[in-house]
């Protein structure tokens, strides 16, 4: 019964997301279409980096290779193909980065992930200006901003059903043992390569969308715009707020950051990246494990649980 | 004699200028448990982490029932039917106490998965002494209540080779009687186990057969009071002029 009614609550807030383009402005509408963005960006970044404790910084890699394959086949071929071929790029790209670095530990991820996406924008920036000649690209696409809200707003919606199905199988244990103990999760007969390599790859294709779909906003992009970093770090830093491991704490995290970033860059746009900094910083210090854990851990001791609640092992083996 | 399960031919491990493990080569039939025992460094927990896969052999080979396991990476052994526990209980720690015993049930080679993979890890868990404390967080139990936990996990894997890695040590005079006759029903149902132990009232009561190893080396192997009289034996472990 109550998990009808969850379904039934969650129906009505996608059908009135849905029509939120009715009875919105123009800079409402934009507003909701960037954070619909961020909300999938860091759902999608969860659903590899929170379950696997990979803390990856090449979100932008993918997103940016999704809006330039939009830029450059939305003249050539009908839409729905120019997002197939996004994907399959993000693929490819995720295959061949996952197969090469899901076997570093920790730091050398991280590193290796944010110099992923400075060496994709080197590539492209490369090839604009040796082979296509100018460095800037123009997207001119008819579709209205609903429409494209619209789409982010399936992919958000689809994102989350993946996370959730995924956190109930046995692809989800399987996430939760390795995230605990790889060599215990070998032993039991996991395939950490393929699992990993698995959710790298659906993770990063669902990022590509989101920059393939997201394009036709810009109108004009360059590498410099698509493959901006602080869309990687602002994806981090959303997730990490919620909670990683959490099916809604990417979403949590995401709206009230994206209002609060709009908000700086409005009111302080010469100082909006040292307070981004500061902002961080805070984050990290002050909720470490996302405000959905810090939220049950109050919960529980309120409720005078009759064991103290052991925090996520912090010393593993 | 029962037929051969697991067989280990020349087996040897360096790491770097250091040999850790010798030419070393013994056999376990199906059914049966064999000790493997030696002082401490001697190369035994070597010889069950290539066993199961954690290190490669640098040279040699194991089989287990024909089929090749050195070279293969851990996962593929695990599906061959080689399960263990480790010399430092190594617990699932923000998993409960029920999911750590699922984690083995749900990737073995004939999975279960959902209502039949929980009764199953109930079952399992009341088998080692744990009956209705599948909710309880792992990182909570006491030490010997994590060791408990750990055998249920191998056991989960229904292995045809079970590997305990100093499973009773540690543990008080009531703690270790419990933990003699848990292993002594393994052997009741028929499971081949190759354990590493210290505890000689442990390898005594379960033991039909012993290997013993001294610096990377198998020293002697026999009927287990025939190894534990053996001179060569009580040197390695007691020290002797010649050394």
């Amino acid at each position: 019964m109550k998990s009808a009614f969850v379904w039934v609550a969650l129906v009505l807030v996608l059908a009135a997301l849905a029509a939120a383009p009715f009875f919105m402005q123009a800079y409402g509408l934009g507003l909701l279409i960037g954070l619909m963005g961020y909300v999938t960006l860091a759902s999608a970044w969860a659903l590899f980096s929170g379950r696997t404790g990979y803390i990856s910084l090449a979100t932008v890699a993918f997103f940016g290779i999704g809006a330039y394959m939009v830029a450059a086949f939305n003249e050539v071929l009908p839409y729905p193909l120019v997002l197939v071929v996004a994907a399959l790029a993000g693929l490819a790209l995720a295959l061949v980065v996952g197969l090469s670095t899901l076997r570093l530990a920790g730091v050398y991820f991280v590193i290796f992930t944010f110099g992923l996406a400075e060496l994709v924008r080197q590539l492209v920036t490369w090839y604009e200006i040796n082979v296509t000649g100018t460095l800037g690209r123009y997207i001119f696409m008819s579709l209205g901003p609903e429409h494209i809200y619209w789409q982010l707003l399936a992919l958000a919606a689809a994102t989350l059903f993946i996370t959730w199905r995924i956190d109930r199988s046995r692809l989800g244990l399987a996430l939760r043992v390795i995230a605990d103990d790889e060599v215990v999760a070998a032993h039991l007969g996991i395939n950490l390569a393929r699992t990993k390599l698995a959710l790298f790859a659906l993770s990063s294709v669902i990022i590509t969308l989101v920059g393939a779909v997201q394009a036709p906003r810009w109108t004009y992009i360059e590498p410099a715009i698509a493959f901006n970093p602080t869309v990687s770090f602002l994806t981090l830093v959303m997730a990490l707020l919620g909670g990683a491991s959490r099916l809604w704490g990417p979403v949590l995290g995401a709206v009230p950051l994206f209002l609060l970033f709009e908000w700086l860059s409005a009111n302080f746009p010469n100082h909006y990246s040292i307070l981004l900094g500061l902002l961080f910083i805070a984050i990290v210090f002050a909720v470490p494990k996302g405000i959905v854990a810090l939220v049950e851990t109050r919960f529980r001791t309120n409720e005078r649980a009759f064991r103290p609640v052991a925090m996520e092992a912090e010393g593993k083996p | 004699m029962s037929a051969t399960l697991l067989t280990l031919s020349s087996l040897s491990k360096r790491f770097g200028g250091l040999v850790a493990v010798n030419e070393v080569s013994f056999q376990v039939a199906a059914g049966e448990i064999v000790g493997l025992l030696g002082p401490n460094g001697s190369g035994k927990t070597t010889v069950l982490n290539m066993i199961s896969g954690s290190l490669r052999p640098t040279a040699g080979s194991i089989d287990l029932a024909g089929a090749r396991l050195s070279g293969l990476a851990a996962h593929r052994i695990a599906a061959l039917g080689v399960a263990r526990t480790f010399q430092l209980v190594r617990i699932l720690p923000s998993l409960t106490v029920g999911e750590n015993v699922l984690a083995a049930l749900a990737f073995r080679s004939k999975p279960l998965w959902g209502r039949e993979a929980r009764d199953r890890a109930d079952a399992l868990l009341e088998e080692v002494g744990l009956a209705g404390r599948g909710e309880e967080r792992a990182a909570d139990l006491t030490y010997i209540d994590q060791k408990r936990m750990e055998l249920a996990r191998a056991l989960g894997a229904e292995p045809r080779l079970l590997l305990l890695d100093e499973w009773l040590a540690g543990l008080n005079p009531a703690e270790l009687r419990l933990g003699i006759n848990l292993i002594a029903a393994l052997r009741e149902k028929g499971m081949t186990i190759l354990l590493v132990e210290h505890v000689m009232e442990a390898v005594r009561a379960l033991c039909g057969r012993a290997v013993v190893m001294n610096a990377g080396v198998r020293i002697a192997e026999g009927a287990t009071a025939d190894v534990l009289a053996d001179a060569e034996v009580v040197r390695a472990y007691l020290g002797g002029a010649d050394d």
